[in-house]
């Protein structure tokens, strides 16, 4: 925990066509083809109704703001120079939710809940992260 | 169930920095000082449910106290709820002695994060380090921003709350922060993880509380003093990824405390005290909504005025709570619950018959509440 880098996602099974998608440019998300539910973080199971018969499907990119936060005060030695840094929960019009950052932003305290949002991936410590733009 | 086990004993350690005290020694420190409370031996204890400390997990923890005080319990273990454990201890103690599966349950908490390890309340969240999502206090602060632009909840609502558990706090001698606080130095507090401030968060806190539950019966064999009924109890759980909420300004309150209030046969207007969890301001605004003291999206006003503090309508958190007496994980608050029911609280609400006592758990995932009554 005193490395300089983030803690970056362990890649397994289940998580890695999420990533490697990122890497092709391509956010996706996981759909019951038996309940029609659509979720992430990537999960074996459809937490809907538990059955398995899912796929990974590509996202439209667009989504809305539920929350965000500013960070004043680092908790990791990685973000000391990011300060003062976001942090958001959207929901993509799919209906699957994820903790990401809103990129592009001068006054962090003007962003409005449900406010439009558009994908926008980013490269980070070789990683691609789907970060997400306010739609002007 | 409503009022056949009692609390019939108290104990807690000193609050705040204490080093070279491990959590083991602490508990057993506030256990001791509870059986002294009730006029009970440990040899008379059959059961032993402990929260395990948070900042240092371990297996069997409920087991290792237990060993350590030479106890053999029939009942005894951990409860794995974060800081709702305390409470929903309670309901489950009350249920073992109520179907004989024990005759007087201990329940303890400790844990000593100030001179020890804080990691627990500082790590990633989950695959989501790579966004610098950090630390409990941005969990919550995700929630308050959702409540404040939904509802125009303010920062000055979330002050009041931080004002009115400072003033008490400042009157109660055992507390670890004894310092009132103004509205204006509250706004002027340091942001932490906007739009929470520094004065919102609670405190880090080593120390240790516990109590004695039995029925109400063997508490008047015993001729214990100032036994105080516990009326109602009821729990509530939601998602443990704050992004997975589907609605993040409703919490597990809601569910929890209708359990409690059926079971005590009371409504929010019976209420005179209340100890609501206050790990960050937003929960006990939140959690007063929830108990249905006021409408969804009313806390702000509800808590503004003076209406949670001592001479108001609820005063809340007479001993200081989170935010003033101990940042222990919610066991004071019951313990405080009980010294209002006795009529021994440094902030004495007259003639209080019924306290409400909120524990809730991670970033409001586990909720559990307790009614108290007044002691027989």
């Amino acid at each position: 925990m005193t490395t300089e880098t983030l803690p970056h996602p362990e890649l397994t099974d289940t998580n890695k066509p999420f990533w490697e998608g990122l890497k092709k440019g391509v956010l996706s998300y996981q759909h019951c083809k038996v309940c029609n539910h659509s979720w992430l973080p990537a999960r074996s199971e459809c937490p809907n109704c538990l059955e398995v018969d899912w796929k990974w499907t590509p996202a439209t990119g667009r989504a809305r703001l539920i929350s965000w936060v500013v960070y004043h005060v680092a908790y990791h030695p990685a973000v000391a120079k990011k300060l003062p840094y976001n942090v958001a929960v959207v929901e993509l019009d799919e209906g699957a939710r994820l903790i990401t950052n809103i990129t592009g932003v001068q006054d962090m305290e003007s962003l409005r809940i449900e406010q439009a949002l558009v994908l926008s991936i980013e490269e980070e410590d070789g990683w691609s992260l789907p970060r997400f733009k306010v739609v002007s | 169930m409503r009022g056949k086990v009692v609390i019939a004993g108290i104990g807690h350690t000193a609050y705040g920095k204490l080093p070279g005290r491990n959590n083991l020694s602490l508990n057993i420190e506030a256990v001791r000082n509870a059986l002294k409370d009730a006029g009970v031996s440990k040899d008379q204890v059959d059961g032993l449910l402990v929260k395990c400390p948070t900042s240092s997990f371990e297996m069997m923890y409920g087991q290792k106290l237990a060993e350590a005080m030479g106890m053999v319990p029939r009942i005894g273990g951990v409860w794995d709820q974060g800081g709702a454990a305390s409470a929903s201890m309670i309901g489950y103690a009350s249920m073992a002695i109520e179907a004989d599966q024990c005759d007087i349950a201990v329940i303890a908490l400790a844990d000593n994060p100030k001179t020890g390890s804080r990691n627990a309340y500082e790590k990633a969240w989950g695959d989501d380090g790579m966004y610098g999502w950090f630390g409990t206090p941005a969990g919550y602060a995700m929630i308050a921003r959702r409540h404040m632009q939904q509802f125009g909840t303010t920062a000055k609502h979330l002050g009041a709350i931080a004002v009115s558990c400072r003033k008490h706090g400042a009157a109660n001698p055992n507390a670890q922060l004894q310092m009132p606080l103004s509205l204006d130095q509250y706004m002027e507090s340091k942001l932490i993880a906007s739009p929470l401030r520094r004065d919102d968060c609670c405190l880090v806190s080593d120390g240790a509380a516990a109590i004695v539950l039995m029925s109400e019966k063997r508490a008047k064999q015993m001729q214990v003093n100032h036994a105080v009924p516990i009326l109602g109890f009821g729990q509530g759980q939601t998602s443990v990824d704050v992004a997975l909420r589907p609605d993040l300004t409703t919490t597990a309150a809601k569910i929890s405390g209708a359990t409690a209030f059926q079971m005590a046969g009371l409504t929010p207007k019976d209420i005179d005290v209340g100890q609501f969890y206050d790990c960050f301001s937003i929960a006990p605004l939140m959690t007063i909504e929830d108990y249905g003291f006021c409408k969804k999206g009313d806390g702000g006003h509800f808590v503004s005025g003076g209406c949670i503090e001592l001479g108001g309508d609820l005063p809340i958190n007479t001993s200081g709570g989170l935010l003033s007496e101990t940042g222990m994980p919610g066991m004071q608050l019951i313990v405080e619950g009980v010294r209002q029911m006795r009529g021994q609280s440094t902030s004495q609400v007259r003639n209080a018959k019924t306290c409400i006592v909120s524990n809730q758990g991670g970033i409001m995932h586990t909720h559990s509440t307790v009614i108290l009554g007044q002691s027989l």
